[in-house]
């Protein structure tokens, strides 16, 4: 066992942590761009230096690097000390534009990858319906050829989003004779026009995350379909060749797990700091243990993609154990802010690391949208047991009908 | 950075499982596990070829001078098997002489415990329930008159390291005058444990005593929580496989989503959890500054894991659970032993907070 990096890789530090130096926070006169522009500024030269877009190909603005987690690691590590932006994020960087560079037709490539990786034209993705959640693949949503159109009738609901994309990338059924999964196709299409309707929903905490998609009508052109006709399904199932990120999660439930400290430090029970109370030092001490032992198996990870192997059955268990981490950091936050917790959640955002007792009520609530969104603890719970323990799936999650 | 066990120490692994798998098998454990004993000394000598009572000690005592990941790596095989027998008390025993011991003691006492010629133990809980060293209240001078209880396979140890008053060590033989163990009706029947009392009995006092107690404890705990990882994944396995050969309505149990995500969080307590002995078996010999409060994490985390997925595990195995008859109890009783020796899951945090100057 080995906790420190390679030569190799503490040499490869040393240009990163040189390119920060000379470039970020920029300099002189670009100081005063607007921080968006200073973002597309930097990233262009840090592209050009091989530290962002590594997987892209770059005759679409991406730097191409050979696949490397123990770099992109350092690079990461690095440019969060300096707090430089990495890639822009979003749904279109994460999901649509590695599915186009697999799957998708050279015009797509040329036409969408390098727009929508630089955040110029933002995506939404429209999978779930009102009546297709955990069980996606029974989804309703109609799209018929008509002439040289899609003509597409229906409506997905929690689309991140909506209200701000360009463009969506969303599963219709198209083969409404084929069995479940094979009656699904992946089609493109432009948000802005009369067959769309968005209607925002407001979340528990009072913000709007996500939305409702009405299509009544909506159209887009026949060639924009990624795969063939019933293809959708495995398009969207499209295994990415990319740099994981192993630690990521466990890096943010450390930070969430200092905060906390930090909370019962400064909170005052009785006339005395909470953290000095018996009950409260073993709560955070449990804590710790799940915080250490998922930082622990984040290194795990890490070391078998550097090294190209299956991690095994942590691999699957990292969304869950984030999840339950999660609940328990912020019950105790809520027991250590006391008369607080009778208020709102204020302008507390998804994700974000709390500060402030408004912002813990925030995370309160933000913890379970992240236990629901991209597949539930108990939908975990299913790909724990069945493809990590190898136990048989649900007789009723093998049906193949689509209703 | 490498966070993974080295080839070696899966070599390592491998060898002891399978001589346990060979020489153990199930009926052989419980009829150890029923036995008057709880340990059978050609099992013992077997494993003891294979090099594992002296792992740990230094090669100019005969022994293989590894570290103490190593020692840990063979604990968590042993926990999977629910192996019987003294490795546990053996090698903390051995390592009390080797950091605290004089030349003359260790010259008289490693190379035949790393040979597996003779037997070690500590005695370390005060009958009044005091586990660490400064909660040893056993008066020593050239003689010990006194209680010492929870001494695992004290009626067979050849020496026992015997914590004493202001946290120090001493040494008793086998035969001393006055020396008297009492075995207890123990729950882990693999690993029993005896009331040691003392009158007037000779004890040679260890030079390094005070410095090293924490440091044996240290390891101690790592080692529960590395036998706690595998015998919480033999839990695991034993009732995952239960459930894909247990037919109900019709089908397999092991279909049925409430069994499923049991399991899955029995998984969940029990993977992730590995990495955590791994680091902290690791800081034992290379992070000094981290290596007591992590012993005391993982000890806490994993035998309170462990203790939860052998109940869990019993469940899930339904009547048979419950019965003398079922494998399960075997592990559920190692579960009990891991958690309470040495100290609740509870005292451990309070010494973790204690230590990170919550």
């Amino acid at each position: 066992m080995d906790l420190s990096y390679s030569t190799e890789a503490e040499a490869y530090r040393e240009t990163v942590s040189s390119f920060l130096e000379a470039n970020w926070p920029l300099k002189g006169k670009e100081k005063e761009l607007s921080f968006d522009e200073q973002c597309t500024l930097f990233r262009d030269r840090a592209t050009e230096a091989g530290f962002l877009y590594r997987s892209i190909p770059k005759q679409y603005g991406g730097s191409e690097q050979e696949t490397d987690a123990l770099s992109a690691q350092v690079i990461r590590e690095e440019f969060g000390k300096k707090w430089a932006p990495m890639e822009a994020r979003g749904i279109g960087t994460m999901m649509l534009a590695p599915t186009l560079l697999e799957r998708g037709e050279q015009w797509m490539k040329d036409r969408w990858v390098q727009k929508t990786l630089f955040g110029e034209i933002k995506w939404c993705q429209g999978y779930s319906e009102p009546g297709s959640g955990s069980d996606l693949a029974s989804l309703k949503t109609r799209g018929e050829l008509v002439g040289d159109e899609w003509v597409i009738n229906g409506q997905k609901i929690w689309t991140t989003n909506a209200h701000e994309a360009d463009f969506m990338f969303i599963l219709v059924r198209t083969e409404p004779d084929a069995s479940k999964h094979a009656g699904i196709s992946y089609l493109l299409l432009d948000m802005n026009q009369p067959g769309i309707e968005v209607r925002p929903l407001k979340t528990m905490t009072g913000t709007v995350d996500f939305n409702e998609v009405f299509f009544n009508d909506a159209r887009t052109p026949k060639d924009w379909i990624v795969g063939k006709r019933g293809e959708g399904w495995t398009v969207s199932r499209t295994t990415l060749k990319h740099e994981r990120n192993s630690i990521g999660a466990t890096e943010q439930t450390n930070a969430q797990f200092s905060r906390l400290k930090k909370l019962a430090q400064e909170t005052i029970i009785d006339g005395k700091p909470a953290i000095e109370r018996e009950d409260i030092r073993e709560r955070l001490s449990i804590l710790e243990g799940h915080i250490l032992a998922h930082k622990y198996s984040g290194f795990r990870q890490l070391t078998k993609d550097a090294s190209g192997e299956d991690p095994g059955i942590i691999r699957l268990m990292t969304k869950l154990y984030s999840t339950e981490i999660g609940h328990l950091v912020s019950k105790l936050a809520m027991d250590l802010i006391g008369d607080d917790g009778l208020l709102g959640a204020g302008d507390a955002r998804m994700g974000a690391i709390p500060s402030g007792n408004s912002a813990w009520i925030g995370q309160y609530m933000y913890s379970l949208g992240i236990a629901i969104a991209g597949g539930s603890a108990n939908i975990q719970r299913n790909v724990i047991a069945e493809r990590g323990l190898g136990l048989p799936r649900d007789a009723a999650a093998d049906r193949s009908k689509s209703n | 950075m490498n966070f993974d066990l080295t080839d070696e120490q899966r070599m390592l692994q491998e060898t002891v499982a399978q001589y346990v798998e060979n020489e153990c098998p199930m009926a052989r454990l419980r009829e150890i596990f029923d036995g008057d004993q709880g340990h059978d000394p050609v099992l013992w000598k077997g494993l003891v070829e294979l090099g594992v009572a002296g792992l740990a000690i230094g090669e100019q005592y005969g022994g293989a001078g590894l570290e103490m990941l190593d020692l840990a790596v063979v604990a968590e095989k042993l926990g999977h098997a629910a192996f019987p027998g003294p490795f546990f008390n053996h090698a903390l025993g051995a390592l009390a002489i080797e950091l605290a011991g004089s030349d003359e003691q260790k010259e008289a006492w490693l190379p035949k415990l790393a040979a597996g010629d003779a037997l070690a133990s500590i005695a370390f809980s005060d009958p009044s329930g005091g586990w660490q060293p400064g909660d040893w209240s056993l008066e020593a001078g050239d003689t010990l008159t006194g209680t010492k209880s929870m001494v695992p396979f004290a009626s067979e140890a050849d020496v026992i390291v015997v914590g004493v008053t202001g946290g120090g060590m001493v040494l008793v033989a086998k035969g001393a005058a006055g020396l008297h163990c009492e075995r207890l009706d123990g729950a882990d029947r693999s690993r029993r444990i005896d009331d040691v009392t003392f009158e007037n009995t000779p004890c040679e006092s260890l030079a390094g005593g005070v410095e090293a107690a924490p440091k044996v404890r240290d390891v101690g705990l790592v080692l529960l929580a590395a036998d706690a990882i595998g015998g919480a994944e033999r839990c695991m396995e034993m009732s995952v496989e239960y459930a894909k050969t247990r037919q109900q309505f019709g089908v397999v149990i092991g279909q049925f989503q409430a069994l499923k995500h049991q399991l899955a969080d029995m998984a969940l307590a029990v993977e992730p959890s590995r990495g955590l002995y791994w680091y902290a078996a690791h800081a034992l010999d290379h992070v000094e500054e981290d290596a007591e409060r992590t012993a005391a994490i993982a000890k806490a985390h994993i035998t309170d894991a462990f203790m939860q997925v052998a109940r869990d595990a019993t469940e899930a195995h339904g009547g048979i659970g419950f019965t003398w008859e079922g494998d399960t109890q075997m592990w559920f009783k190692r579960a009990m032993f891991d958690r309470a020796f040495l100290g609740s899951p509870s005292s451990h945090r309070a010494r973790a907070a204690e230590l990170g100057d919550w």
